[in-house]
């Protein structure tokens, strides 16, 4: 069993790897305008934003996000009701149609990053690799800017 | 038997009905419902409650009576409507320019557990410094937020961890105490600034 599984693992590790080029969809995700706030040290959690475009023919979904950055990182999303109440809720997966976008932007979607490893320090970047379910990943290089920023321009 | 028994049945599927319908009513309409939000702030003058400010002074309402201020709801552990709102109304400050100076903007904490004085002096000293940041006890929190009709509640998250809901709208006095307006989240800063020149308007025809 144990011979059997570590090659499947590896295979499958390999698969993961390389899936942006072999598998359809995901490979027609094209990331613009990332960036995120800087953090005051790693006890509150981050937030990053960006434009996620499909390019492609097909739908694609979004499954999760990943980062060495934070342990828990998060597709969150706030909403603010009739009477002008906040709240924040994991998203789940977010489909996007053929040349439409998913805008994770202030005061709505948000790649919410919990469990900050390290101080997120303006100046710095970040990368944070989106999951997508044909399996294939997108890495985006997310620039980190001041914790009073309002869009990617700063 | 048998129609003694399907009476029975009937007998309790109505009597749960009725019993869902009585829950459904006193939760929604009934003694246990919600209560209401009351629409508006009441003036300050008529607000109670004590608070400390990011510099460890003591305040009140009464801190606030006698110039135009401005006033929202937040948490420091909030990662993104938080920020925003902070660095939007850094930004409407900005376009008021000198104007700025002559207002009151607070922010008032509803996670004082997290968010001590020290706290809050860090994180409102990354955005305009006409801001200021009050925090206390839970009671005078819950104080404050019922004069300007605010709500908040704390929410567990799958970490173990909480985060809060808050009325997210900024509130709007003149300089005698009286509610002016509000600009609810994500109002465009063409609504905005207007709005708090109105504020601020209102105090320059107090004053003459």
């Amino acid at each position: 069993m144990t011979k059997l599984t570590i090659p499947m693992l590896a295979t499958l590790t390999t698969l993961a790897l390389t899936s942006g080029v072999a598998l359809a969809g995901s490979e027609d995700v094209v990331v613009d305008d990332a960036w995120a706030r800087a953090s005051i040290g790693v006890n509150r959690p981050g937030a990053a934003y960006m434009t996620i475009r499909n390019t492609g023919d097909e739908a694609v979904t979004l499954t999760g996000i990943s980062t060495p950055l934070a342990m828990m990182p998060e597709i969150h999303e706030s909403k603010t009701n009739a009477e002008g109440v906040s709240s924040m809720a994991p998203a789940g997966e977010i489909t996007i149609a053929p040349g439409e976008a998913a805008e994770l932007a202030p005061g709505g979607l948000h790649a919410m990053l919990m469990q900050l490893q390290q101080p997120m320090t303006e100046g710095d970047s970040f990368p944070l690799t989106l999951s997508f379910s044909d399996g294939g990943d997108v890495t985006v290089d997310v620039p980190i800017l001041g914790i009073a920023a309002r869009g990617p321009e700063g | 038997m048998r129609r003694r028994t399907a009476l029975g049945y009937g007998a309790t599927a109505l009597g749960a009905m009725g019993l869902t319908l009585f829950v459904g009513w006193w939760r929604v309409d009934g003694p246990g419902a919600p209560e209401a939000v009351a629409s508006l702030p009441i003036p300050l003058t008529e607000m109670d409650f004590r608070l400390t400010d990011h510099e460890g002074q003591p305040v009140g309402p009464e801190t606030l009576v006698g110039r135009p201020t401005m006033v929202f709801f937040g948490f420091t552990f909030c990662p993104d409507v938080c920020p925003t709102t902070l660095s939007d109304i850094s930004g409407w400050l900005d376009a008021l320019g000198e104007d700025a100076g002559q207002m009151n903007v607070v922010f008032i904490t509803v996670d004082p557990d997290r968010d001590t004085v020290e706290a809050m002096a860090e994180y409102v000293g990354y955005f305009h410094p006409a801001i200021r940041g009050w925090t206390g006890a839970q009671d005078q929190i819950a104080r404050a937020a019922e004069g300007f009709r605010a709500s908040y509640e704390r929410v567990p998250t799958d970490g173990g961890d909480y985060t809060m809901t808050h009325t997210a709208s900024v509130f709007l006095f003149d300089a005698a105490g009286g509610f002016v307006s509000m600009i609810d989240y994500h109002e465009p800063r063409e609504f905005a600034v207007p709005k708090i020149r109105r504020a601020l308007e209102e105090e320059t025809e107090g004053a003459t």
